[in-house]
């Protein structure tokens, strides 16, 4: 008998990376993603940040599902997640204080971060401990990734800097739009639009009569 | 979960037991966060006051030492008044040369900016009337344009020296006087905000510090 792919270690931990990457296929997160990827630094922490928040969470909801009865169970996630924030923001605040002070409020909005709870309801509160951290750590990647590529993109442009270095000569005109909140829009937006664009591409390599045009030689 | 159509009402849950699940899950977090907090809290203090020490440095501009006074009805004192805390009384910081003689003043200032409170700290020269330096300690202003207050190299360094009370003109539009900041294109709030700042505070504590220029720690 073959695994069904889903139920594989390996995609539970791919889903959330790619296929089903929470920031740039299911959209959720949107707030932290476009309010505090100005810098590649910010980007990280806060990525990591939800990454803690989003494993031990998992882990310990997936742990408890068979105790916590129907009624109470948001109550108790939301519980459970908003001591994880707690933590990670006062971590945060004892080993990077300049990076804590550069993210403001968004650490302590991670509790209302969507991607959590959703992770929470949909996934660790009917799967087994290992899976629900599996695809805790597969989230949390992919929404860092996500994060970090906004963070990239915008910090190059808008203070043509990476992680604080600067990469061009001092006649370098920084895109200050990039490190402002439009910025954000105009980056995220272009980053859906390619890799929608690449789906495409692969939709019509895979099958090409489906769209009704010639397949192309590139997958 | 079930399909909408095939929706039963579930079994009933005793009160007692969803009373109980969210007092234990209460007590756990609580108990977590216990520990996180007394973990974390010695590296929090330390970070802030490194911090504070070292803009206090910055702005008396390397005093050989600096004492910290507390303005306690309108008196600069060595010593906060018995009982109140003392992280809740005004507190300036008095910087000493290497001749022991006052080198200047340091004092926190906050004033709502374009966005939040604007908290900064700056050195003040009370024999001259001048500033010695302006350090911003905390502001959440436009990214790229008003936390050009804290960024901005030739902002900052143009309060070096200049004379108390200032004014704010336009870029390169000044006379040349000394008390002139020339304020940031494109961030006029955030660039008055740290003036009026300054001019407030100096006007606030400047009887307190000439008392204790002239008598000494009463």
């Amino acid at each position: 008998m073959t695994p069904v792919k889903q139920a594989t270690p390996q995609a539970d931990l791919i889903r959330g990376i790619w296929r089903e990457n929470p920031v740039l296929i299911q959209a959720l997160g949107m707030c932290p993603t476009l309010a505090v990827t100005n810098s590649v630094a910010n980007s990280l922490a806060m990525g990591l940040a939800t990454l803690f928040v989003l494993v031990s969470s998992s882990f310990l909801v997936s742990s408890v599902r068979r105790l916590v009865p129907n009624e109470v169970r948001i109550t108790t996630y939301v519980l459970i997640i908003a001591t994880f924030v707690t933590i990670a923001d006062m971590t945060l605040q004892a080993v990077v204080p300049t990076i804590h002070k550069a993210l403001g409020a968004f650490v302590a909005l991670i509790v209302v971060n969507c991607i959590i709870l959703a992770r929470q309801e949909a996934f660790a509160s009917r799967h087994p401990v290992g899976r629900s951290v599996l695809d805790a750590l597969g989230m949390g990647a992919g929404f860092t990734l996500a994060l970090l590529l906004m963070g990239s993109v915008r910090e190059v442009l808008g203070y043509g800097t990476f992680l604080g270095v600067p990469l061009f000569g001092p006649n370098f005109e920084p895109w200050v739009i990039f490190a402002l909140p439009p910025g954000g829009f105009l980056t995220l937006g272009t980053i859906l639009l390619f890799l929608s664009w690449i789906k495409r591409r692969r939709t019509r390599a895979a099958a090409p009569s489906v769209a009704g045009v010639p397949a192309r030689k590139a997958a | 979960m079930t399909t909408p159509a095939a929706w039963t009402p579930p079994p009933a849950v005793p009160p007692r037991r969803l009373i109980v699940t969210l007092a234990g899950a209460g007590a756990v977090a609580g108990a977590l966060i216990l520990v996180a907090f007394r973990a974390t809290l010695p590296a929090i203090t330390a970070h802030r006051a490194a911090a504070l020490d070292e803009a206090v440095r910055e702005v008396l501009r390397d005093p050989a030492r600096y004492d910290t006074l507390f303005l306690v009805n309108d008196t600069l004192v060595s010593s906060p008044p018995q009982g109140a805390d003392p992280a809740r009384v005004e507190q300036i910081y008095v910087g000493f040369g290497s001749d022991s003689a006052i080198a200047g003043f340091a004092i926190p200032a906050a004033r709502p900016g374009f966005a939040d409170v604007v908290r900064l700290i700056f050195g003040y020269d009370a024999a001259n009337g001048t500033l010695l330096a302006m350090k911003v300690l905390e502001n959440k202003e436009t990214p790229g344009l008003g936390d050009k207050i804290e960024k901005d190299s030739a902002f900052v360094a143009e309060f070096t020296g200049a004379l108390a009370p200032l004014v704010g003109v336009k870029s390169r539009q000044g006379k040349g006087t000394p008390n002139e900041i020339d304020m940031i294109t494109g961030a006029t709030i955030s660039s008055r905000t740290v003036i009026r700042a300054i001019n407030e505070a100096i006007a606030r504590v400047r009887p307190a510090i000439e008392r204790y220029v002239a008598e000494g720690v009463p």
